[in-house]
C-alpha cells in the first residue's frame, strides 16, 4: 500500500500565495507581502522535501489522482499526478532554486511600488511550472506549459510602462504561440492514434514499436512535432530570439524562469517522451544536430554583447542546447543533470549580475563597469565559483555534467563532441571575459549622479548612487547557497550516481556501449575539454586584462563578420523581413483594406444605406390623411380579393 | 322566393356604397354613417347566407356586429364632438395631426 503523499499540496500552495498576494497585496505592507510571497513557496520545497525523504518507500512511478477533468468517449484527461525520479528532480530544482530566488527578490525588489504584484506573478509561475513537472497527462502538462507562459509573459513585461520590456513580453508570447502549435499538432497526433494522452498509457502503447516498424513516420512526426515545442518554450534554433529579449524583465525573473526553471521545460518534456524518441530516430537527430547547432551559434553571440544580462542570455540559450545535444544522442539523464546543475549556475549567475546591476545603480553595461572586485567581493567570489563553474573547470558542478554530455556525445558522433568541445572554449571565453570586463580593471561608470538609467529601468527609487556598494544579506544568501551548490552539485554525479538514479525512467543508455575499456577515451576527453575551458579562461585574460587593446583592433580586422556576429547575425532582422513583414503588409493590405473595410464594413454600411432608401420612398405612404389610409386598406382589400377570386377560378 | 344572389348583389352594393363614402366624403359624421352602411352590407350578407344554409350563426354574428357598432358609435360620436370642441371643424383633411 503506497502512502498518500498529497502531492497536490506542492503546486497548490504557491498558487494560494499568488492568490493572496495578487488579491489582497494592494493594500498590504510590504512585510505582510513577503511574508505571504516566500511563505507559500517555501512550504511548496518544505513539501518537495518530505516527498524526497519518503521516495525510497514508494512503488514508483506514484500517481495521485486528484479530480475528473475530461471524459470523452474512451478518451480521459484528469487532474493527476505523476511521481517517478525524473519528476523529483525537477521538483526538488524547481522548488528548491525558486525559493531561494524568491528570497533574494525581497532585497531586489523591495523598492519597487508594484512589489506585491511582483511577488503574486512570481509565485502563480511556480504554480504552472509545478503543474507541469508533475503532471500526468501531456494535457495537464500543456496547462502548465502555457501558465508558465504567461507568467513569463507578465514578468518580462512587470515594468509595462517601458515600450521595450512590452514588446519583448509580446515577443516571448508570440514566438512561444508558434512553438505551442508545434507542440499541440503533436498531441492531436497522439490522440488521434493512441487515444490517451496519458503518459503511462501511451508509452505502453508505444512500447512495442522498434525503430524500424516506426518507420511508418508516425513517431518521427509526433517526435518531431514536440520538438518544435520544445524549441519554443527552450529558445532553441529557430525559436530562441525571444530569450535575449526577455532580459527586459527584472533580473530574479531572468533567473528563475529564463535560466532556471522555464526554459528547461522542453528538456524536461523531451526527456519525458523519451519513449517516443528513442523509437524515432530522424527525430532524435533533428533535437541533436538542433541542440548542438545553438549551443555554438548562442555562444559565439555571446562574445561579442556588451549588456550583461544579455551574454547571460546567450549563454542560457547555448547551454539548452547542450542538453538538447545530450536529449538527442539519447543520454537524457546527462540533459536533465545539466538541467539540474544549469539550474545552480545560471540562476547564481543571474542573480550575481543582478547584485552587480544593483551596486551600479541600473548600469547593464559592461563597459560601463569594471573594477567591481574590491566593492562588492561577495558578489565577485560567488560569481567567480558560477563562471568557473559554467566553464566546466573541475570539480565544479558544470564539468561533471558537460563532461558527461560531452563523452555521451562523443560516443554517438564525435562532430557533436567537436562542436561541443569548441562551445565549451567560447563559453569559458565569453564568461570570463565578463568576468573580467565586469571585476578588473579600473571602475569605468560615472561615480555620482548618473542614475537617469537606472531609475528608469529599475525603480531604484531614493538611494544615491555615489559608489558602487554590496547588496543587502537578504540578496547575498541566496547566492552563497547557489554558491555552495554550484560546487558541490556536480558530485551526485561520480560514479554515474545521477544517472542510476534516473535509471528507472530512461532505462539502460547505450547497452551496446557499457564499455568499461573505453575509460581512457573518456579520460582524454576529458581532459582535452578542460584544456579547452582553460584556453578560453587565459585567452579572456590576455584580451581583457593584460592587454585591453586588443580586442578593438580584432573586431576591426574581422570587419563585417565581426559586425555580422555583434548583431546577432541579423536573425532578428531577417525574421522582421521574413515573416513580420509580410505577416503586416498581408493583415494591411488584404485583411484590413481588404477585407475589413470593403467587405465587412461595406456591407454593414450598404445595408444601412440601403434600408435608409427604401425607407426614404415608403414613408410617404404614411401621409397623415386619412382618406389615404383609407385607400391603401381598400386597395389593399381589394388585391387581396382579387387574388382569392384567382385561386378560387383556378380550381 | 327571393334567390340568395340579389341579397349578395344588394349587399355588395351597400358596402361599395359605404366604401366610396368613406373615401370621398371630407366631414367626419358622413364618414361615420359610411362605415355603419360598410358593416349593414355585411350584416345583410350574413343573414342571407344563414336563411339560405339554415344555419343560426350567421344571425348571431350580425347581433354581435349590431352590438358591436352601437358601442362604436358611442365611442365614436364622443370623440367626434370632442374633436370639434378643439378644432372647431369636422373635415378629416384638417385633423391629420395628432397633436396640436
Amino acid at each position: 500500500m503506497t502512502p498518500n503523499l498529497n502531492l497536490w499540496l506542492i503546486p497548490v500552495l504557491p498558487l494560494a500565495g499568488a492568490a493572496i498576494n495578487g488579491f489582497l497585496g494592494k493594500k498590504s505592507s510590504r512585510t505582510a507581502v513577503t511574508t505571504v510571497g516566500l511563505f507559500f513557496p517555501a512550504a511548496a520545497f518544505a513539501w518537495a522535501l518530505t516527498v524526497a525523504l519518503r521516495f525510497s518507500s514508494l512503488a514508483l512511478p506514484y500517481q495521485e489522482y486528484l479530480a475528473h477533468w475530461i471524459r470523452s468517449g474512451s478518451f480521459t484527461a484528469d487532474f493527476a499526478l505523476y511521481l517517478d525520479q525524473l519528476s523529483l528532480v525537477m521538483l526538488l530544482v524547481v522548488t528548491g532554486v525558486g525559493f531561494l530566488i524568491h528570497i533574494y527578490s525581497v532585497g531586489y525588489m523591495w523598492d519597487d511600488p508594484s512589489y506585491y504584484r511582483f511577488f503574486a506573478y512570481l509565485n502563480l509561475f511556480m504554480f504552472f511550472m509545478l503543474t507541469l513537472v508533475l503532471a500526468n497527462n501531456y494535457l495537464l502538462m500543456f496547462i502548465g506549459w502555457e501558465g508558465v507562459g504567461l507568467a513569463s509573459y507578465l514578468l518580462i513585461g512587470f515594468w509595462f510602462t517601458k515600450d521595450s520590456a512590452a514588446s519583448a513580453g509580446k515577443k516571448a508570447f508570440i514566438v512561444n504561440r508558434i512553438g505551442d502549435f508545434g507542440f499541440l499538432i503533436g498531441l492531436f497526433l497522439l490522440i488521434q492514434h493512441f487515444g490517451s494522452l496519458n503518459f503511462t498509457e501511451i508509452f505502453a502503447k508505444v512500447q512495442p514499436f522498434t525503430p524500424e516498424t516506426a518507420g511508418a513516420g508516425l513517431l518521427t512526426a509526433i517526435g518531431i512535432l514536440l520538438m518544435v515545442g520544445a524549441c519554443g518554450k527552450s529558445a532553441q534554433i529557430p525559436l530562441y530570439v525571444w530569450l535575449p529579449d526577455a532580459m527586459e524583465g527584472p533580473t530574479p525573473v531572468s533567473a528563475l524562469i529564463h535560466a532556471a526553471t522555464m526554459v528547461t521545460a522542453g528538456v524536461y518534456m523531451v526527456s519525458r517522451s523519451h519513449v517516443i524518441f528513442e523509437r524515432a530516430p530522424i527525430a532524435l537527430t533533428v533535437v541533436a544536430i538542433i541542440g548542438t547547432l545553438t549551443a555554438l551559434f548562442a555562444a559565439t553571440i555571446g562574445i561579442t554583447q556588451t549588456d550583461i544580462k544579455k551574454v547571460l542570455a546567450y549563454s542560457t540559450v547555448s547551454q539548452l542546447g547542450y542538453m538538447f545535444m545530450a536529449c538527442g544522442v539519447g543520454a537524457f539523464s546527462a540533459g536533465i543533470f545539466h538541467l539540474m546543475t544549469h539550474a545552480f549556475f545560471k540562476g547564481l549567475l543571474f542573480l550575481a549580475a543582478g547584485s552587480v546591476i544593483h551596486a551600479v545603480g541600473g548600469e547593464q553595461d559592461m563597459r560601463r563597469m569594471g573594477g567591481l572586485r574590491s566593492y562588492i567581493p561577495w558578489t565577485f567570489l560567488t560569481m567567480l565559483i558560477a563562471t568557473l563553474a559554467i566553464a566546466g573547470i573541475p570539480p565544479f558542478a558544470g564539468f561533471w555534467s558537460k563532461d558527461e554530455i560531452l563523452w555521451k556525445a562523443y560516443e554517438a558522433n564525435w562532430v557533436y563532441w567537436l562542436i561541443g568541445a569548441i562551445t565549451a572554449l567560447i563559453t569559458s571565453f565569453y564568461m570570463f571575459r565578463l568576468l573580467f570586463m565586469t571585476f578588473f580593471g579600473d571602475y569605468r561608470g560615472i561615480q555620482v549622479d548618473d542614475h537617469g538609467r537606472g531609475h528608469a529601468a529599475h525603480g531604484h527609487g531614493d538611494h544615491g548612487h555615489g559608489e558602487p556598494h554590496e547588496s543587502p544579506m537578504v540578496m547575498l544568501v541566496p547566492l552563497m547557497i547557489l554558491a555552495f551548490l554550484s560546487l558541490v552539485g556536480g558530485l551526485v554525479g561520480i560514479h554515474n550516481g545521477f544517472e542510476h538514479f534516473l535509471e528507472p525512467v530512461f532505462g539502460h543508455e547505450f547497452p551496446q556501449s557499457v564499455t568499461e575499456g573505453s575509460g581512457g577515451t573518456e579520460l582524454l576527453l576529458m581532459g582535452i575539454s578542460v584544456l579547452f575551458s582553460l584556453t578560453g579562461a587565459v585567452l579572456a585574460y590576455i584580451l581583457y586584462v593584460s592587454k585591453p587593446y586588443l580586442p578593438q583592433q580584432i573586431a576591426d580586422s574581422l570587419g563585417s563578420f565581426y559586425d555580422a556576429v555583434l548583431n546577432k547575425y541579423y536573425v532578428d532582422e531577417l525574421y522582421a523581413k521574413l515573416f513580420v513583414k509580410p505577416l503586416v503588409d498581408g493583415s494591411t493590405s488584404i485583411l484590413w483594406q481588404g477585407v475589413d473595410r470593403k467587405v465587412i464594413d461595406d456591407t454593414v454600411n450598404n445595408a444601412a444605406e440601403g434600408a435608409r432608401h427604401v425607407s426614404d420612398e415608403v414613408r410617404h405612404m404614411q401621409s397623415g390623411n386619412l382618406r389615404s389610409y383609407a385607400g391603401w386598406i381598400a386597395a389593399g382589400a381589394a388585391i387581396v380579393i382579387a387574388y382569392m377570386l384567382w385561386l378560387g377560378a383556378g380550381r | 322566393m327571393v334567390p340568395l344572389s340579389y341579397y349578395l348583389v344588394l349587399s355588395g352594393i351597400l358596402f361599395a356604397c359605404g366604401v366610396t363614402g368613406f373615401l370621398i366624403k371630407r366631414n367626419i359624421i358622413t364618414i361615420f354613417m359610411s362605415i355603419e352602411l360598410m358593416l349593414n352590407g355585411v350584416n345583410l350578407s350574413f343573414v342571407a347566407f344563414a336563411a339560405h344554409w339554415h344555419v343560426l350563426a350567421g344571425q348571431i354574428f350580425v347581433f354581435f356586429v349590431m352590438v358591436v357598432a352601437a358601442a362604436e358609435a358611442a365611442v365614436g360620436l364622443a370623440i367626434i364632438i370632442s374633436v370639434y370642441r378643439t378644432r372647431e371643424t369636422l373635415n378629416v383633411d384638417q385633423v391629420n395631426l395628432l397633436k396640436l
